[in-house]
């Protein structure tokens, strides 16, 4: 009796584990596999028998990813620092805004309060796949009007990022706002600080990590984006951004393996490093609320 | 005015507390702060994306394309491009198709990502923690370069998937994998888009219901199991039910999510010219900008359809958000 049921429970136990390492497989291995054809020279890559490790470790693809030429007049520096203008500017930005509006809806009773939050909550679904024949044709004219090219620049991505990024983070950072308890204020009020003292001492320092947090979240969505980017972009090389630069490797008559898995995982190690850091708050932004993590 | 107001001071109130004299000053400003305050935020959000939507529907009634892009004066057209779109049979068939694959990525993501959520709160800390980080590597791969592997995995030629099939015996999974193309057809190419964006969203799932499962006190379980309830059983009338609002909006959130997927068909199909293997939002993309010339009316007619039936799921979103007080 006693052996049967130990029997059953080994089994079981062999069975939890025979499943997590198969789910743990196909979680991993496309990362690996991307790292694995980044790594072995362009001979291991074009073969029918490919291997599960590389024979050799080789770099010539990131070398040649870094210094080589995909497009004319254009390197993988140009692609990293147009990333880098267009998303840093817009989670900047974005987080200044959220920060005020935050503010605005945590600590004041209003009448479009409500108004407001539903507002965010729905705009947040609205897919900008959808929009983005009418985005382009409003930038288009927003641009002439203001006498500037919006379209075929980066000016125009990075206002329609800010935007993007606004409903996540302002609802976020809100969240923030409201669990500094007011009677903290209230005392430092009374001891004599004022508003900016209050804001800079007290509200500031606590709400930090969660505009943090927001930001992080807004980095890796901007620096993720494509369809915006390609819309908008597509024939000014000078300011593709680095996802559109991959699409690009697919132009080529044999398409070069080897450097898209090395410019790929340049694309996501900056991902990686802040998708760690934030984490534990991934789950609970996006649920909300739903679970209490 | 009357909004009512909470705290004595004030953040954008640079004197703090302020003299007798001026209190008549006060309550007006006040009632105004927080207007200024997601003015910034709340005129970003309309220039870029409520004007877009209103644009849109507009756009949708007028015979729009490059000439009126141009500044020529648009034409009122109807419902034209409505008639159209409704009765044009390639329209339906997309419209099939994207509900078709929609579905079948959501309700896979959400089986797979609840399985691997109640795997990861049976196994010791050790295990889930290793198994975690694993999820956290699917789902931290950027879209595009998710689409891109998968697209490697299954090249036709050098793809390691068709070389495994390749050297495995013929008798077991036949022959002709050397040069097998997954990417020509709809019955091929979007079982492996189904596969990439279920590899990149069954992480979330999984830890959020990790989550919802480590917040169900433990006695239920033990009431259940007195009850004589196996796995199965205490699933459906324990953990389902404490869990039913976490799942409906995790349903509501991958719905949305995978109706709109346009990268990952892009890089798989090779750009939006391939006719042939369209969703909903490549085809508005078609329409609007890879046709000759381009019809901005119509893909916007299309737009406004997809945009009306995402807002529709959206409701739902919005009653489970009320309901949890988000908007309070």
């Amino acid at each position: 009796m006693n052996n049967v049921h130990r029997m059953r429970r080994t089994a079981g136990r062999v069975g939890l584990y025979t499943a997590a390492l198969a789910v743990l497989a196909f979680a991993v291995f496309p990362v690996y596999w991307v790292l694995a054809t980044a790594l072995r020279p362009t001979g291991e890559i074009f073969t029918r028998e490919p291997t599960l490790l590389p024979r050799t470790i080789t770099f010539e693809h990131f070398e040649r990813v870094l210094s080589g030429v995909l497009i004319p007049g254009t390197s993988f520096w140009s692609f990293l620092t147009n990333s880098l203008i267009v998303t840093l500017g817009a989670v900047i930005v974005a987080a200044l805004l959220s920060l005020l509006a935050a503010v605005g809806v945590a600590r004041y009773r209003f009448r479009l309060r409500s108004v407001f939050i539903v507002l965010l909550l729905v705009i947040q679904m609205v897919p900008v796949e959808a929009l983005i024949i009418s985005l382009f044709v409003n930038f288009f004219h927003l641009g002439r009007t203001l006498d500037m090219e919006l379209v075929n620049n980066l000016a125009g991505v990075f206002v329609v990022y800010v935007a993007v990024s606004l409903p996540i983070t302002i609802l976020m950072v809100r969240n923030f706002v409201n669990a500094v308890p007011k009677d903290l204020e209230e005392a430092a009020a009374i001891d004599g600080a004022g508003s900016w003292t209050i804001f800079w001492r007290i509200l500031m320092p606590l709400v930090a990590p969660g505009l943090a947090a927001a930001s992080i979240f807004a980095f890796i969505t901007c620096w993720n984006e494509f369809v915006v980017a390609f819309t908008f972009l597509q024939n000014n090389t000078g300011a593709y951004t680095l996802p559109i630069s991959l699409q690009y490797y697919f132009g080529a008559v044999s398409i070069e393996w080897g450097s898209i898995m090395a410019a790929s995982t340049l694309l996501t190690v900056p991902v990686m490093i802040f998708f760690l850091i934030v984490q534990r708050r991934m789950v609970s932004g996006l649920t909300m609320g739903a679970v209490k993590g | 005015m009357t909004q009512t107001l909470e705290r004595a001071t004030t953040p954008d109130d640079p004197q703090g507390p302020r003299p007798r004299i001026r209190s008549k000053l006060v309550p007006r400003r006040r009632a105004l702060a927080p207007y200024l305050l997601i003015l910034p935020a709340l005129t970003a959000l309309a220039v870029v994306l409520l004007w877009p939507i209103v644009q849109m529907v507009w756009m949708s009634l007028h015979d729009y394309g490059l000439r009126q892009l141009q500044g020529q004066e648009a034409e009122w057209n109807g419902f034209a491009h409505y008639t159209a779109v409704l009765t044009d049979a390639r329209f339906w068939e997309i419209f099939r198709n994207t509900i078709v694959v929609c579905l079948a990525m959501v309700v896979v993501t959400m089986v797979l990502g609840t399985l691997v959520g109640i795997l990861l709160n049976k196994l010791p800390t050790w295990a889930s923690t290793i198994l975690g980080l694993g999820l956290m590597l699917a789902w931290a791969t950027p879209v595009i370069s998710a689409a891109i592997v998968y697209r490697w995995l299954f090249d036709t030629r050098y793809g390691l998937f068709n070389s495994i099939m390749a050297a495995l015996p013929d008798w077991l999974v036949g022959s002709g994998w050397e040069e097998f193309n997954w990417f020509n057809s709809p019955s091929t190419l979007f079982p492996i888009l189904i596969v990439t964006v279920v590899w990149q969203s069954f992480p979330f799932v999984a830890i959020s219901v990790l989550a919802g499962l480590k917040s169900i006190p433990n006695e239920l379980y033990e009431a259940a199991r007195m009850d004589g309830a196996g796995a199965w059983k205490s699933f459906w009338n324990v953990t389902f039910p404490m869990l039913r609002p976490l799942f409906a909006l995790l349903l509501v959130l991958q719905v949305i999510w995978d109706f709109r997927i346009f990268t990952q068909l892009f890089i798989l199909a090779g750009g939006v010219t391939n006719r042939e293997v369209a969703l909903l939002p490549v085809y508005i993309y078609q329409l609007g900008f890879a046709s000759t010339p381009p019809n901005y009316g119509m893909g916007s007619a299309i737009a406004v359809i997809m945009t009306v039936l995402v807002l529709a799921i959206t409701a739902y979103y919005l009653r489970v958000m009320i309901r949890q007080g988000e908007t309070r």
